[in-house]
């Protein structure tokens, strides 16, 4: 795909980018604006490492090309606006080596920043669905998580 | 006298250890590596409680093959319990070195000192200095070996509130390998074949070198791979590789594990009692498959060569390890290759590391650039090591007063400790590859207690003369190594099942059964205390599809012991509702770590022995990302109950690993209690349950 311009608004920060617009929204973030706190999972839309949100709504940056968010405000882990999730996550250590965690709180943060009383069912289906944790943290991710939905609401 | 912990012993420098800053921190260095375990604040900790100063003053350096003492690899649960151990007592001798001199300088007896917060205060007087002010006084350039054994002050900073010195850098932005960013430094891939052992035939690279970004295409012997400017555009290049590869095919993949050639293995009989195989009440086999390590992140290292050195930036489990590997394979003098650890994902074992760091190597060699290069997931499935396939077979006497007379234990296994450690040929993946090739070497031996495919195999019970056999078998189909507690997985879960099926034959409660062929107090405390915290019934009724089981091990036979009370229900599959799980590790550095720790092993082996196994057919490895690899999502794992039992003046023992054992077993003997079938082989998928009960 040849070079196009792209605007985007990342973290509240407008940019214009001149790539291909094919060039996934993780490389973007991480190459072109240097925020490296979206993980590099397995760039096939399986593990939700890489989990920032558009619009608010949680997405795999791994699978999201350029072109699809030009014009759309990116949230990433640096801009996390529910700081509430983060700090839930680090009161309860919901983590062993942290790599899917950032993509954990972004999903949680763009669920709970949208409908503020959205279910723990409902929440927890969409970790069932979209993330993977390889260590064994679940149990205190989901401790977190009930801390963060008191936090929010 | 005390002797000095190995790795002190090994490393007796104290600067080696501590070094004290003149911008009032205290630089430690350890040769154990967080990856993913929390040690890193264990090993702080433990330096900051010895010192006297607040942990937040400590800039903690692990892995470094430039200034860090070389402490061997951070594997088998040995991180606190032996590079605890050495920091301790390196940080206790700096204290006291420190202490004299504040004497000195404070004209008072050395047991008129205090220290809090770096500061050295002598009793009933306002005067007082600080390890700052007497950077230029304490000569730290001292061997270990030469002075005094010193007060160790034991535990940790912070005690029970101590947290996790890392996680908020990591859950704020970059803080993994990955995230590094070197100037002028351009991404690669390897380009490899489903068999990561397969070779290229005729290999045409033209239409890969024409690809936006492409800087290099590199060619060395059956070795390909690419480099690029952007990391997305080496990625889009190494896949739009079409090959023909070439390898020896695989053997099938069976339900039976045929493909274990009992001739091709190397046969050792570890101990052999007369009269133990005289009498055979019951004979029962089990088995693993192969199991991935399936690590979130991919493998990933940087490579840059300069000044006639290479250095490499690397999540390997053993820096000092790597360098000789990479001197060895890249022909050139160890002393020239600098590692320095970076933390990676999560890490359980021999992945795919120190390979990659070797392809970064020779991409950085070809481009004449700094290099990072990460695999794909695809690579982190087909070409990492995997755990390895075991077969157990186990039969057992039973007297009629319910003891056990006698015991046969025979393990078959692949591969666990291909690690590349050898003094010849190697063990990274690439070697064997290259124009000028460096043979792979041959799996090592590791003797008991310890042990590979054996560790755990011989059982902690009294049970009469003992036969335990060990046929370890050079290669299988797939590439096998460490995973995480190793044979003793499996020989756990063979055990624990076994012991099971004997107490049901001689009519005995499983715990009761337990009870009576242990002598070690330490043993009883955790199953005892694991039945009390699930409320264990002796007499409760399965067969309703609702059942509970216990497994028990002392990691090792030599390290932490654990018992696990799983609750289970089997519906359309077999959930793990409630897991009580009662831990002896000695005197606890971090509790929350050590909790962590044995919640993650418990999910971790239930993940494995519940939904895991790696397949492959003729022309190589089949499961090649997540869809394929179905693992334990969120709302599967069980509420965890953690009970640790710790006597302060025993010592710290590791916990990474002694949950594996008991859960794999617990589940399957809780899944014999729910629905009155024995599954014998891992996983205890649906089918296999349906089977056994089929089979009735």
């Amino acid at each position: 795909m040849p070079e196009q311009r792209f605007d985007i608004v990342v973290n509240g920060l407008a940019h214009s980018l001149d790539l291909p617009g094919d060039v996934p929204l993780l490389d973007v973030l991480r190459t072109d604006l240097g925020l490296l706190g979206t993980r590099t999972g397995c760039l096939e839309g399986d593990c939700g490492a890489c989990t920032v949100l558009v619009d608010g709504q949680p997405v795999q940056a791994c699978e999201t090309p350029l072109w699809s968010v030009a014009g759309r405000a990116v949230e990433t882990i640096e801009g996390l606006r529910l700081e509430a999730v983060r700090e839930a996550f680090l009161a309860e250590q919901a983590a062993q080596c942290g790599y899917c965690t950032n993509g954990i709180i972004m999903t949680v943060a763009g669920l709970l920043g949208r409908t503020p009383a959205a279910s723990r069912a409902e929440i927890l289906a969409m970790l069932d669905e979209r993330h993977i944790c390889r260590c064994g943290a679940q149990a205190r991710i989901l401790r977190a998580l009930d801390r963060a939905m008191q936090g929010v609401r | 006298m005390s002797p000095l912990p190995a790795t002190l012993a090994a490393n007796p420098r104290l600067d080696r250890w501590v070094q004290v800053e003149a911008d009032g921190t205290i630089t430690i260095r350890s040769g154990k590596v967080e990856i993913g375990q929390g040690i890193a604040t264990a090993i702080a900790a433990i330096a900051a409680r010895e010192l006297g100063v607040g942990i937040e003053r400590l800039r903690l350096v692990s892995g470094d093959t430039r200034l860090g003492p070389d402490e061997g690899l951070t594997t088998g649960s040995q991180s606190v319990e032996a590079g605890g151990a050495s920091m301790r007592r390196a940080a206790a001798l700096v204290r006291t070195l420190f202490t004299a001199a504040a004497a000195r300088m404070l004209d008072v007896p050395e047991d008129a000192i205090a220290v809090a917060d770096g500061a050295f205060a002598a009793r009933d007087r306002n005067r007082a200095c600080s390890y700052w002010d007497l950077r230029e006084e304490v000569n730290l350039a001292v061997s270990a070996a030469a002075l005094p054994v010193p007060i160790e002050r034991g535990g940790s900073a912070d005690g029970a509130a101590l947290r996790r010195i890392d996680l908020r850098g990591k859950l704020s932005g970059g803080a993994f390998i990955q995230d590094m960013r070197l100037p002028g430094m351009l991404h690669g891939r390897v380009i490899r074949g489903r068999n990561p052992a397969a070779r290229p035939v005729g290999p045409d690279l033209s239409a890969i070198a024409a690809m936006p970004g492409v800087v290099s295409v590199v060619v060395d012997g059956d070795f390909l791979g690419v480099v690029a400017r952007r990391e997305d555009q080496a990625r889009r290049a190494a896949a739009k590789a079409r090959l023909t590869w070439q390898a020896q095919p695989l053997p099938a993949d069976t339900e039976g594990l045929d493909w274990m050639d009992p001739g091709s293995a190397d046969t050792r009989v570890l101990i052999d009692e007369p009269g133990a195989a005289a009498v055979v009440t019951l004979e029962r086999s089990y088995a693993r498959p192969y199991l991935a390590h399936g690590s979130i992140g991919p493998c990933c290292a940087v490579a840059s060569w300069g000044g006639g050195r290479l250095t490499v930036w690397s999540h390997s489990q053993g820096v000092f390890m790597l360098r000789r590997q990479l001197a060895r394979v890249l022909r050139i003098a160890a002393g020239d290759v600098d590692v320095v650890h970076a933390p990676g994902a999560g890490c359980y074992g021999h992945n795919g590391a120190d390979d990659v760091a070797l392809d970064a190597a020779l991409l950085a060699r070809a481009a004449g650039a700094p290099v990072m290069c990460c695999w794909s997931r695809a690579e982190e499935f087909s070409a990492s090591p995997a755990g390895a396939a075991m077969r157990v077979r186990l039969a057992a006497a039973l007297g009629a007063d319910g003891r056990i007379r006698g015991w046969v234990h025979e393990v078959w296994s692949t591969p666990h400790v291909a690690r590349p450690v050898a003094d010849d040929g190697t063990g990274l993946l690439a070697g064997p590859l290259l124009a000028d090739p460096t043979p792979a070497s041959a799996p090592a031996h590791v003797a008991l207690p310890a042990g590979a495919g054996e560790r755990n195999a011989v059982p902690i019970y009294r049970t009469g003369p003992r036969r335990i056999v060990h046929h370890r078998l050079s290669q299988g189909p797939l590439r096998s190594s460490a995973l995480r507690s190793l044979g003793a997985h499996c020989n756990v879960f063979a055990i624990e099942s076994f012991l099971d099926e004997l107490a049901a034959t001689a009519g005995i409660d499983p715990v009761a059964f337990r009870l009576a062929h242990l002598d070690d107090p330490r043993a009883r405390g955790v199953i005892a205390a694991a039945a009390r915290m699930a409320g264990w019934d002796a007499h409760a009724a399965g067969g309703e599809g609702v059942g509970r089981g216990i497994g028990f091990a002392r990691y090792k036979n030599i390290s932490g012991y654990c018992a696990v009370v799983a609750e289970v229900e089997a519906r359309d599959r077999l959930f793990f509702r409630r897991a009580f799980v009662a831990v002896d590790c000695g005197a606890v550095v971090h509790r929350d770590g050590l909790l962590n720790q044995i919640e993650g092993g418990v999910v971790q082996a239930a993940s494995w022995t519940l939904c895991e196994s790696l397949h492959w057919d003729a022309d190589g490895p089949t499961v090649l990302g997540w869809a394929d690899y179905p693992v334990l999502r969120f709302s599967d794992v069980p509420a965890i109950t953690v009970e640790i039992i710790a006597t302060p003046s025993d010592a710290a023992l590791g916990a990474g690993e002694v949950a594996t054992g008991p859960t794999a077993a617990a589940l399957a003997n809780a899944l014999a209690h729910a629905l009155g079938v024995r599954v014998r082989r891992m996983p205890l998928t649906p089918d296999r349950i349906g089977a056994a009960i089929e089979a009735g």
